[in-house]
């Protein structure tokens, strides 16, 4: 309690959020083609942010940037948590054909506590049923992984990503291959897990589903066009003008 | 009871067959994992490319040390590594796509090899480094098979985790640990070292063969990556054995013949395997037409 009241008395803003990522003056490129210009703000601990805009707006390469995959052209990206980040690819970026079952594909999530030669013990093995269990695939364990639709491998991807408890959840374009119940589903175990206190950062395309569910957007076009409120930043001007920059790339 | 004899006789007469079978079964047990490895990260291309870079190494050993085992080994594990560095670096830095990329170099190093031995060598030495001495294995090159195998498996088996990993999500293992690369290294490290090891048995041209045959065989029956390393092992040694017996009946050369080998056991994988082989996929098909036109009978 009393580091809580030192906080608040250090704090004139009671309501001025802890940063979980702090960009500032942020450049991120591939070659010789910039995908992010000029980029600063912060994504507040427990925050709950959409990540929005056309194609070729550098969501994905932002998301790249903040994991450390893309060195910076210029500025600054600050990690304030103790733990990595953990990530959710697309599912067009790893083999989905590769012969493994799906219970040893989610087990990969424990990486940071078993890593590459500890056994599973009870424990592993129990936090794994749980995530199963959460996502809906207690039944499915023994299948290979090729089998799964796209629904349940997307649905087995949550379970890995549950396995991390890192501090902070980065999903690139979680739902874009699978059906409206099961992005329900999904998306109530985002949900939960912001609930939990962890900081969740979701790339986009559907804005229905951004205005219902997510506070945050950073809607992105090469550059910042908007990032705050939702409402506030999901505006038909914002959209037009987010529209309007990425196609000048192409013309 | 003759019959039986026939399948044992050769290696119990003589020591060169019985030489023959452990150099080639041993090399047979490492190349065969390795390979299913090849095969799951699409790098098939791969490990033809780097058969043929030893090339110009061995030939090198070969120039200054006569046959030598120690000159030609220590010159494939250069010129091989050299390749697959240059190849990747060729891939990644310009917008060549890496299997043209390899291609490239292995056409380049297939000719520098040949042109370099038969600078000094005859037909004969050429002949041996391209297609091996396995009915002529020595204590050195024995020693040398077994003991790069066994290392390879071990090898295989402490990174076992974060290569599959490596090929299934390479994103997931890079934002997990810096391990990628290390274990993308080691790899290319065991595959060179056992291509060397075994171009002494079965030559430069063949030594993929039972890398990649019993590998892309295994496939078919397999369902898991460590049931498939297990069987691609297998299905080697076996394809070792037959081809040996081959060899000697039918007095052909036993490189080939174990290659040959190994090839019969990939079509007959192909048609008759229970993961997605021909036969499988031709029955499921009637099966779902039976069903399909039974369904609509009924409906109308």
């Amino acid at each position: 309690m009393g580091i809580g009241v030192a906080l608040m008395a250090a704090n004139p803003l009671p309501d001025t959020p802890i940063s979980a990522i702090e960009l500032e003056e942020l450049s991120l490129g591939w070659r010789d083609k910039v995908a992010v210009r000029n980029l600063s703000g912060c994504f507040p601990q427990g925050s709950l942010t959409a990540l929005v805009g056309p194609n070729g707006a550098g969501k994905s390469t932002l998301l790249r940037g903040i994991m450390g995959w893309v060195t910076p052209l210029s500025g600054h990206i600050r990690l304030m948590g103790s733990s990595a980040p953990a990530f959710m690819p697309q599912q067009g970026d790893f083999d989905k054909t590769f012969p493994i079952s799906t219970h040893d594909f989610v087990a990969m999530g424990a990486w940071r506590r078993v890593g590459p030669w500890r056994g599973f013990g009870r424990g592993e093995r129990e936090r794994l049923e749980s995530a199963l269990q959460a996502v809906g695939l207690s039944d499915f364990g023994r299948r290979p992984l090729a089998t799964l639709s796209g629904g349940q491998l997307q649905r087995a991807l949550f379970a890995r990503l549950m396995l991390h408890d890192a501090d902070t959840y980065m999903l690139d374009e979680p739902f874009s291959a699978v059906d409206r119940a099961t992005t329900e589903d999904l998306m109530s175990l985002l949900l939960e897990w912001n609930r939990a206190g962890k900081t969740v950062i979701v790339v986009l395309h559907d804005l229905d589903l951004v205005r219902r569910h997510f506070p945050q957007t950073l809607l992105l076009a090469g550059q910042c066009v908007g990032w705050g409120a939702t409402d506030e930043v999901l505006t038909p001007e914002n959209l037009h003008l987010a529209r309007h920059l990425c196609a000048g790339d192409y013309l | 009871m003759i019959g039986l004899e026939v399948l044992y006789q050769p290696f119990v007469e003589f020591g060169f067959m019985r030489r023959a079978l452990a150099g080639a079964a041993a090399l047979a047990m490492a190349a065969g994992p390795l390979g299913v490895f090849l095969v799951l990260r699409r790098m098939s291309l791969m490990g033809d490319a780097m058969a043929h870079a030893i090339l110009p190494g061995v030939a090198v050993g070969f120039l200054t040390a006569g046959m030598s085992v120690t000159a030609m080994t220590v010159g494939g594990m250069i010129t091989g590594l050299a390749v697959a560095l240059l190849a990747a670096a060729v891939a990644r830095l310009t917008p060549q796509r890496e299997d043209a990329s390899f291609a490239a170099f292995y056409l380049v190093s297939l000719g520098v090899g040949v042109l370099l031995i038969s600078l000094k060598g005859g037909n004969t030495e050429l002949l041996h480094v391209l297609f091996g001495t396995v009915l002529g294995l020595d204590d050195a090159a024995l020693i040398l098979v077994s003991a790069t195998s066994s290392v390879a498996l071990l090898v295989l088996a402490v990174i076992f985790r974060p290569l599959v990993m490596e090929c299934l999500d390479p994103l997931f293992l890079r934002s997990e640990s810096r391990m990628g690369p290390v274990v993308h290294i080691a790899f290319l490290l065991l595959l060179v070292m056992t291509l060397v090891a075994g171009f002494q048995v079965l030559g430069t041209l063949m030594v993929v063969g039972i890398m990649m045959l019993p590998a892309a065989a295994a496939r078919f029956w397999a369902g898991t990556a460590i049931g498939q390393m297990a069987l691609a092992a297998f299905s080697g040694v076996f394809a070792s054995y037959l081809g040996l017996l081959l060899s000697y009946y039918a007095n052909v050369p036993a490189s080939p013949a174990i290659i040959l080998s190994a090839g019969i056991v990939y079509f007959l994988s192909v048609t008759f395997g229970t993961q997605g082989g021909l036969w499988q996929v031709a029955r499921q098909a009637r099966a779902r037409r039976l069903r399909l036109s039974r369904i609509s009978q009924r409906d109308f």
